[in-house]
């Protein structure tokens, strides 16, 4: 994955609240391994009709951008990462919305996907065209520049493209250290290879 | 200092190292993988990484089981259970395929299992991993990126949540479940009222339910925005984990016993948000809406966007058109088409006989699927007679999958039509393109199929119950 500090682009909103997760991907398309994109299945059945042609109103089809901003609870639901993929491969990288499922929003920082909460009011008022940089955490929309607030890690991990496991390597004396404390009782019994005593 | 909560306790004994920015690692005890986690197996297979704990690696192939033998399952379908059997056989960890004995859905096989116990911090790639709350375990659904990484190195990073203990005070009254509990504090409080807490239910009403019921309480703890929601190990859950064939014996269970025994919040332990709720206020509850916090006692009548602020009319406007429903009218006039008893929410046997229960004797007038839980459940229901009840009311009675609570095996409610559902979401399209969704419990889903509208219950159950 590669990581990103600047962005400059074109809006697009999409003001409805509540899109949740099975909106962002139904489920019926979470089999397609990820190579072959999932940019088509983004938000599929509110983009196109029950014949499969594309709903030329809706904000994504009349226009493109790597910045979507969405209304509240947006990506509440499932666990499902495919509706991260979606919006990646559909070439958006940031959603700005008033509130994020949690799930979604950790899913969004290991998929280079920004995600940025902000008040209802503040949104309306951003301009069609915005410049976000994650090193000063603004959002610049024309004259104006606003902050807002990203955790140092979730900020490395965008600007890097890094992975978590790189980043849990260096612990490992610490994993091994924890593993030796555990009780026997939580090692499951009549398991191969487990450290719990059969009956 | 003060006292510790349920939740504090179960997080400090987990964490293996802390990381500026607050957050933390965290060690995990059970991982459990289905079909779905196919990108996180692609992830490690591309980095090149093998498993760290393949003994607490559990799969199971729920997710894109077929449960209808009429059916031929799709090929799409077959190839998701290859490959996780290929991943299993691979990386050397127990998978469960459909005609095993041990076959269920993951939040219900687990625990029967026995591997589910207090105490845990157990993690799956879906979002009502919560289920297991129910045992005092700290169990959370994860995405693939977190799911690679815990296969990598049986640890995850996380961000401490707030703490949020959720009483439930009184008594229910009759015909009240747990699935009415749960749709009653995610409609008080919104579908975001939890987010970013660890709930912690307690009181009288949530000590007296069974430990089923409790699955069912902790299962939909996600809808109302929490990161998992749990119940202090009693009595009970001991006596239910006890002799399982993955539980602790001898004198690890001794050990277990004494450690188990500090799981719960210290008198003076303080949560960042205490909620109470009479019990006695719960009434058979019923979902109108296209989230589950859009929901209302089934005695109520669907809202009016005349009668509300223009903010919150819009999306009424918009959520009934979807639904088909007219504004003001009562919800026990609501015709369904078809109806769906299954799901890690409420097909548990205690699920299956409520529900056999109203059904005994009479017809369903609608089309419907009774999907057991697990196997276990299926062959209990098949011993108890449960089956009968149902395939002589005209219902289908299929095997064990997630089936029509997400649609992947193709098991789906066609485009327009209305299904009382015991499941857990009534997104737009869960049920498939179009579908119209009414969660509920089991007992009125039952209701519903005999009289082919969304229905009180408790008209039902006299002399019954
Ligand atoms: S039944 Fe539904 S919620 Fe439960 S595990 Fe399966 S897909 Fe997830």
């Amino acid at each position: 994955m590669r990581g990103w500090t600047e962005l400059e682009g074109p809006v697009v909103r999409l003001p409805r609240d509540g899109i949740d997760t099975d909106q962002l991907i139904p489920a019926r398309f979470m089999s397609t391994p990820r190579s072959e994109g999932y940019g088509d299945y983004l938000l599929h059945d509110l983009r196109r009709g029950p014949d499969g042609t594309l709903d030329p109103e809706f904000p994504l089809n009349a226009s493109r951008g790597p910045i979507l901003i969405a209304g509240a609870d947006f990506g509440t639901g499932s666990s499902r990462e495919a509706a991260v993929y979606a919006l990646v491969d559909a070439g958006i990288r940031a959603v700005l919305a008033p509130s994020f499922g949690d799930i979604f929003a950790a899913n969004a920082a290991n998929n280079g996907l920004l995600t940025v909460a902000l008040a209802e009011k503040t949104l309306a008022a951003l301009r069609p065209v915005l410049r976000i940089d994650l090193v000063s955490r603004s959002i610049v929309s024309g004259p104006t520049s606003l902050r807002f607030d990203l955790d140092e890690v979730t900020a490395q991990k965008l600007i890097n493209g890094w992975d978590d496991i790189d980043l849990t390597r260096a612990h490992q004396d610490a994993i091994s250290a924890h593993r030796e404390t555990i009780p026997a009782w939580v090692w499951p019994t009549c398991v191969r290879g487990g450290k719990g005593a059969p009956p | 200092m003060s006292g510790r909560t349920l939740f504090d306790k179960l997080w400090d004994a987990h964490v293996v190292a802390r990381a500026e920015g607050g957050r933390s690692l965290l060690w995990v005890d059970r991982h459990l993988v289905h079909e779905g986690s196919h990108h996180a197996f692609a992830k490690i297979g591309a980095r090149g990484e093998t498993l760290a704990q393949p003994e607490l690696t559990f799969g199971v192939m729920d997710h894109y089981a077929p449960v209808r033998r009429d059916v031929p399952p799709m090929p799409a379908v077959l190839k998701m259970m290859e490959r996780l059997a290929d991943n299993a056989a691979l990386h050397g960890f127990t998978c469960i395929a459909p005609e095993d004995q041990r076959h269920g859905i993951v939040h219900v096989m687990a625990p029967e299992q026995g591997l589910t116990l207090p105490g845990l911090l157990v993690v799956c790639g879906d979002s009502h991993t919560s289920t297991h709350g129910a045992f005092g375990a700290f169990a959370f659904g994860i995405g693939a990126t977190e799911v690679a990484h815990v296969l990598a190195t049986q640890t995850l990073w996380q961000q401490k949540p707030k703490r949020m203990r959720l009483r439930f005070d009184g008594a229910l009254g009759p015909a009240v479940t747990a699935k009415d509990m749960a749709l009653h504090w995610i409609a008080a409080l919104g579908t975001g009222g939890a987010r970013g807490h660890a709930i912690e239910y307690a009181g009288p009403a949530v000590e007296a339910l069974s430990m089923e019921a409790r699955m069912t309480l902790c299962n939909l703890s996600i809808e109302g925005g929490a990161r998992c929601g749990m119940i202090a190990p009693d009595a009970q859950t001991l006596a239910y984990v006890k002799g399982r064939i993955h539980a602790p014996t001898g004198a690890a269970w001794a050990e277990a016993e004494a450690d188990w025994a500090g799981l719960y919040s210290d008198t003076d332990a303080v949560f960042d948000t205490e909620v109470d709720i009479d019990a006695a206020d719960v009434a058979p509850t019923v979902t109108w809406g296209t989230a589950p916090d859009q929901a209302l006692p089934i005695t109520a009548t669907v809202p009016d966007p005349l009668a509300q602020p223009e903010t919150t009319a819009a999306k009424t406007r918009d959520t009934l058109e979807y639904m088909g429903l007219k504004p003001g009218q009562a919800l026990s006039e609501v015709t369904v088409d078809r109806i769906f008893i299954g799901s890690c929410t409420n097909a548990r046997i205690e699920d299956l006989r409520a529900a056999a229960m109203v059904l005994h004797g009479r017809k369903s007038v609608v089309p419907g699927l009774v999907s057991p839980g697990s196997a276990q459940v299926k062959h209990q229901a098949e011993r108890e007679g449960l089956d009968n009840v149902f395939t002589e009311a005209g219902l289908d009675w299929g095997g064990s999958g997630c089936s029509m609570c997400v649609g992947m095996n193709g098991d789906t409610v066609p485009a327009g039509q209305r299904c009382a559902s015991t499941t857990n979401r009534n997104y737009r399209g869960r049920q498939g393109r179009g579908a119209r969704t009414h969660l509920m419990s089991p007992s009125m889903v039952a209701a519903a199929a005999v009289t082919g509208r969304l229905t009180d219950v408790r008209m039902l159950l006299a002399g019954r119950a």
